[in-house]
């Protein structure tokens, strides 16, 4: 049966298994959204800026580990979806993102709302595509799921001409696909696996450093089960969190400059790392120089191109880390004797890094006249359901919900790594609430990043979407402020927001609920309350002004070099 | 050190862009390129001359690697690849010079692919250092403008595509 693109793309979105898809029309996808008005299969969200509609199809992708699907108009419409589309490639995130482009005649005529978005995402895309024949969809839908997905995932924008949409053709979508170009390796090298399993059993000091792949590659339970046979402590870089139980006594939890004590002293002291899906970001590694400076390092990923980037690399894995954990983990069951005696071996270190945990836990000192943003944090984990998806902002409420809220389950945090993108945490969140209705889904935000998607309320509202908002109001940018007084002096320049803003109001203004808290005796009551009342809540937290994100390893320094308490 | 890198890719529109913004993009240097075709049409063949450390060269070859349409990446090193590059020379010949340019182009197996009174337009082709000899020769008689392809590249016996 002949049917037009835009029915074709409908049709290939539903064979790909998509549900949910998060988009804003305009002319060039007028012929598209006239299709989907009919088309029952998939659920249609409409966000109130292009931009967090792909930051909620990259929180659905984050949560569910499926493929994101945004859709935008072309010119400002495609524009607006950088930032997003940046922060999914960062983070390697699937996601496709189809956008709508002038007719193929008009292209490079600078045409009304044409932009090269080709061009303009060839640095951020994993892979783009142009598609100027009708008969072209079907494969090319195809292949832009699958490079999105396998390898090293990413975002892959497609771009599609309103001429093509209108045309018709017959339909019929791929079973597979074949791309001589692109043969993502799978499987981890059997030798360098066997390798890797014994340099684990003779080290005497050995950490798993996690990072964001692991979760991405669905290895947690690989991850955890190899760590504890071995008896090995695992550190994880912000994206890894919750890829080992943070309450697990072999769990160092977050490295790097916000990192704790004990994670940040047992890399800088270990005899071996095993970096498993990380790639020695400058936020974990400090001064290279000077990171993990008695290791042998041991770096197993699925991306060919993170191996020896910043470090040198005594053995590298290329590989899926799930293929890889599992290979290891058979190899080490093979040797229960060397096990054993590995597992003794390592006691020493464990008691010198229980050692540093008692000597610096993560904490904060308490106050009872203002209400500490930590405090906030451990009262939400406390209240909040056990699989309970968390998205953050970005800021200091970010690195305090890594620090106090103890990850135990992959996918349940949501946050922007290595793009670190304020506005982020809002439509993340309803994203993840759009894949898990039933889910408890919270949003941490800054005050001044919740003011850069708060438009999205609106969406929450109307798709029923009831998603816990936290704001931990500081009246400030809270961390440029921090690092204005460590290293600028406490000179303030624009990162006082000083305009008392009623959220209360705001949350009524769209519709939804809002409750405020000023004293630390309000906290419990206010989260309750919030997880109480049906549908879309702002829970609103006067917070002490001037606290600082502690421990932190000033830009630049050593990861030992940490600044304790100021 | 210099390194010459021969890239198979996709002969789709925008690969050129891809490889040459991955080289500005994360700043590695590009000394020459050349694309065209193969005799497989769908196929373009690139030439990229580039310089680095051995890390730097690790990275530019894994990276362009990453790229979706890139078929496969060959880095020739030391005698491994016969290069070869065109230069169109334009060079000053009046009469007190005219006999000494024909002779150098002579020498260097040149054709003189067009005259005037006051100049002569020479075809060379050659290994890189070829031509900077020919050019050094002519370069005091007055060169008037100077075109180069950069080299292209193939693999000596059976190393290099499909050896
Ligand atoms: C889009 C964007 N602009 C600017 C920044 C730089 N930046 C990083 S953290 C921060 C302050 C965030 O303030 P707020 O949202 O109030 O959170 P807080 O740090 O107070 O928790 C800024 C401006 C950024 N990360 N992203």
């Amino acid at each position: 049966m002949k049917m037009t693109g835009a029915r074709i793309l409908l049709e290939c979105l539903k064979q790909e298994g998509v549900d949910t898809v998060f988009g804003y029309p305009g002319g060039t996808v007028i012929n598209l959204y006239d299709e989907l008005f009919s088309f029952k299969d998939i659920r249609h969200i409409l966000p109130r800026h292009e931009q967090a509609g792909v930051h909620a199809a990259d929180g659905y992708a984050r949560a569910t580990g499926r493929v994101g699907v945004a859709i935008a108009t072309s010119g400002p419409g495609a524009t607006n979806t950088i930032t997003g589309i940046a922060t999914a490639y960062m983070d390697s995130i699937p996601l496709v993102v189809i956008t709508g482009q002038v007719p193929t005649a008009l292209i490079g005529n600078d045409a009304f709302q044409e932009v090269d978005i080709i061009g303009i995402t060839r640095p951020c895309t994993k892979h783009n595509f142009l598609i100027k024949d009708v008969k072209e969809i079907a494969t090319i839908i195809k292949k832009a799921f699958y490079i999105a997905r396998t390898g090293r995932p990413g975002p892959v924008l497609v771009d599609l001409p309103k001429d093509v949409q209108i045309a018709t053709t017959e339909f019929s979508y791929p079973d597979t696909i074949e791309l001589r170009s692109y043969k993502p390796t799978v499987e981890g090298h059997p030798k360098q696996v066997e390798k890797a399993v014994s340099m684990l059993l003779s080290a005497k000091k050995p950490v798993i450093y996690v990072g964001g792949g692991v979760i991405l590659g669905d290895a947690a339970g690989e991850l955890q089960a190899l760590a504890k046979m071995l008896n090995v402590p695992v550190t994880t870089t912000l994206m890894g969190l919750g890829a080992f139980p943070e309450d697990d006594p072999l769990a160092l939890r977050l490295l790097g400059m916000h990192g704790t004590y004990f994670a940040n002293m047992a890399v800088t002291n270990c005899d071996l790392l095993v970096a498993v899906g990380a790639r020695f970001d400058d936020r974990v590694t400090g001064k290279i120089a000077t990171f993990a400076p008695h290791a042998k390092i041991i770096h197993v990923d699925v991306d060919p191109t993170s191996i020896r980037k910043n470090v040198r690399v005594d053995l590298p894995i290329v590989g899926e880390v799930k293929d890889v954990l599992a290979k290891m983990l058979k190899v080490a069951e093979g040797q229960s004797a060397n096990v054993s005696e590995s597992r003794k071996n390592v006691e020493p270190w464990l008691a010198e890094i229980s050692g540093w945990k008692e000597k610096h836990p993560i904490t904060y000192k308490q106050t009872s006249s203002t209400i500490k943003p930590q405090f906030v944090i451990q009262k939400l984990r406390e209240l909040s359901e056990p699989d309970a998806i968390i998205a953050t902002d970005v800021g200091q409420h970010q690195m305090w919900t890594a620090q106090f809220f103890t990850f135990t389950k992959p996918r349940t945090l949501l946050s922007s790594g290595g793009l670190g993108t304020m506005g982020f945490g809002l439509p993340a969140a309803m994203g993840a609430q759009a894949a898990y209705p039933g889910r408890q889904v919270i949003a941490i935000c800054g005050d001044g990043g919740f003011q850069m998607n708060m438009q999205e309320l609106a969406t929450l509202v109307q798709n029923r979407l009831p998603v816990k908002i936290c704001i931990l109001n500081n009246n400030f940018l809270g961390m440029v402020r921090q690092w204005q007084e460590l290293f600028f002096e406490k000179r303030y320049s624009q990162t006082c927001m000083e305009l008392p803003i009623d959220f209360i109001k705001l949350a009524e203004a769209f519709g939804a609920k809002g409750f405020q808290a000023t004293k630390p005796d309000e906290v419990e009551t206010t989260i309750k309350k919030a997880f109480e009342t049906p549908g879309p809540v702002i829970m609103e937290f006067k917070i002490a002004r001037e606290e600082k994100v502690l421990p932190m390893v000033p830009a630049g320094a050593s990861l030992n070099e940490m600044v304790l308490n100021a | 050190m210099r390194h010459t890198i021969t890239v198979l890719v996709e002969n789709e529109f925008g690969v050129l862009s891809r490889v040459a913004g991955l080289f500005s993009g994360r700043g590695f240097n590009i000394d020459s390129l050349s694309v065209a075709p193969t005799n497989d049409e769908s196929i373009s063949r690139m030439t990229i001359v580039t310089r680095g450390d051995e890390q730097i060269l690790e990275q530019i070859s894994k990276q362009l690697n990453k790229l979706i349409d890139v078929i496969k990446v060959i880095d020739f090193t030391g005698g491994e690849a016969i290069e070869r590059e065109m230069a169109l020379i334009k060079v000053t010949a009046e009469e007190s010079s005219r006999a000494e340019v024909l002779r150098i182009a002579d020498i260097f197996r040149g054709k003189i692919i067009d005259v005037t009174p006051k100049s002569y337009t020479i075809e060379v082709t050659g290994a890189p250092a070829k031509i900077e000899a020919i050019l050094e020769l002519l370069r005091p008689l007055g060169l008037k403008e100077l075109v180069r392809t950069g080299p292209v590249a193939i693999g000596r016996g059976s190393k290099g595509w499909k050896g």
